[in-house]
């Protein structure tokens, strides 16, 4: 039973190949790249996340409400966990959409743990940006002295 | 993959087993953060209650979870910046293997001071 399969001869490329300028091809060479600059960049933010947070002065033990009205009095600290978290959530999304790409294989269940995916990230972010642009240090509770 | 273990590139070694590392730290520090961003969000609802929230991250358990967190944070991120050397600078293939213990070398130091630092934190008599 032996099935011949003509030689290709047309120059023709099936559209399907095609990387044009828009096409997924050039997405996931950008997602490629971010992956590496966002790793490069979160290196410096979250160690220096680490050291303030847990290395310095009483490190976890120094952690409580007045630490971080204390952190976010600074417009460095905010513009800091603003980008930390944007990229951390957006490198973790595009790295964890690689791992449901390879190991969910059928369609249906790949495209709802995506969506899940990406409403969650998108929750997060909108929530973590809002609680430190809003943030008040005279919140309920608050008992600092200036409340 | 290939059912032949011998002859292929990374089945069972060093290669294989840092990219198992790499994507299981990867999916652990994500995780750790959505719930690190909702557990932060409680400073905009009430100041005791985000102080109630921390003081459970200041018992000595969870000290040794934040210790494994940190620990998966070093080794993602070392074994990141390999990753990066060896798709970009021209020497990394060749040096790829260095570069692995390079990573584990660091990571062990710098863990070290870490833990000895965190642990004495949640500890000690502070
Ligand atoms: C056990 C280790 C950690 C502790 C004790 C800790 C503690 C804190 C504290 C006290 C804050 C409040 C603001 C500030 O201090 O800057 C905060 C915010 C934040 N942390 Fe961490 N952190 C830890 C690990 C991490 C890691 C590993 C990441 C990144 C993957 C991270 C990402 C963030 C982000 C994005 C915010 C801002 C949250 C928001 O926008 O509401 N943290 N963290
Ligand atoms: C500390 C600095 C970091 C560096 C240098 C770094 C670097 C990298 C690099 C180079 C990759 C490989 C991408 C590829 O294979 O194409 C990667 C993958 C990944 N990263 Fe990070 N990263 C960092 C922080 C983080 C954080 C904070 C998270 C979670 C929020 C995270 C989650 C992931 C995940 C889930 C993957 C996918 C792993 C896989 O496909 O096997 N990384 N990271």
């Amino acid at each position: 039973m032996s099935v011949s399969i003509p030689a290709p001869r047309s120059q023709r490329i099936d559209p399907k190949y095609k990387r044009g300028p828009k096409s997924r091809g050039s997405f996931e060479m950008l997602a490629w790249l971010f992956m590496r600059l966002s790793g490069v960049v979160l290196i410096v933010l979250i160690f220096g996340h680490l050291i303030s947070n847990l290395m310095v002065g009483e490190g976890i033990s120094g952690i409580s409400f007045g630490f971080v009205a204390g952190k976010w009095a600074s417009p460095l600290w905010q513009f800091w966990d603003l980008a930390m978290l944007w990229l951390a959530m957006l490198h973790g999304t595009n790295g964890v959409r690689t791992i449901i790409n390879d190991y969910a294989e059928k369609h249906a269940t790949r495209a709802w743990l995506k969506g899940i995916l990406y409403v969650a990230t998108i929750f997060i972010i909108v929530l973590g940006s809002l609680v430190i642009f809003t943030f008040d240090p005279c919140v309920a509770g608050s008992q600092l002295p200036q409340c | 993959m290939s059912k032949t273990s011998s002859g292929t590139l990374y089945r069972g070694h060093e290669g294989m087993w840092s990219w198992v590392g790499h994507r299981v730290t990867g999916v652990v520090i994500f995780l750790y953060l959505l719930v690190h961003v909702l557990d932060t969000a409680m400073v905009r609802v009430d100041a005791g209650a985000y102080d109630a929230i921390i003081s459970t991250y200041q018992t000595p358990w969870m000290a040794l979870g934040e210790t494994g967190l940190v620990a998966a944070i070093l080794f993602h991120a070392f074994n990141g910046l390999r990753l990066i050397l060896v798709d970009f600078w021209k020497q990394g293939t060749k040096y790829q293997r260095q570069l692995l213990w390079g990573v584990l070398i660091l990571w062990v130091i710098v863990f070290a001071g870490f833990a000895i630092r965190h642990l004495s934190i949640a500890f000690g008599s502070h």
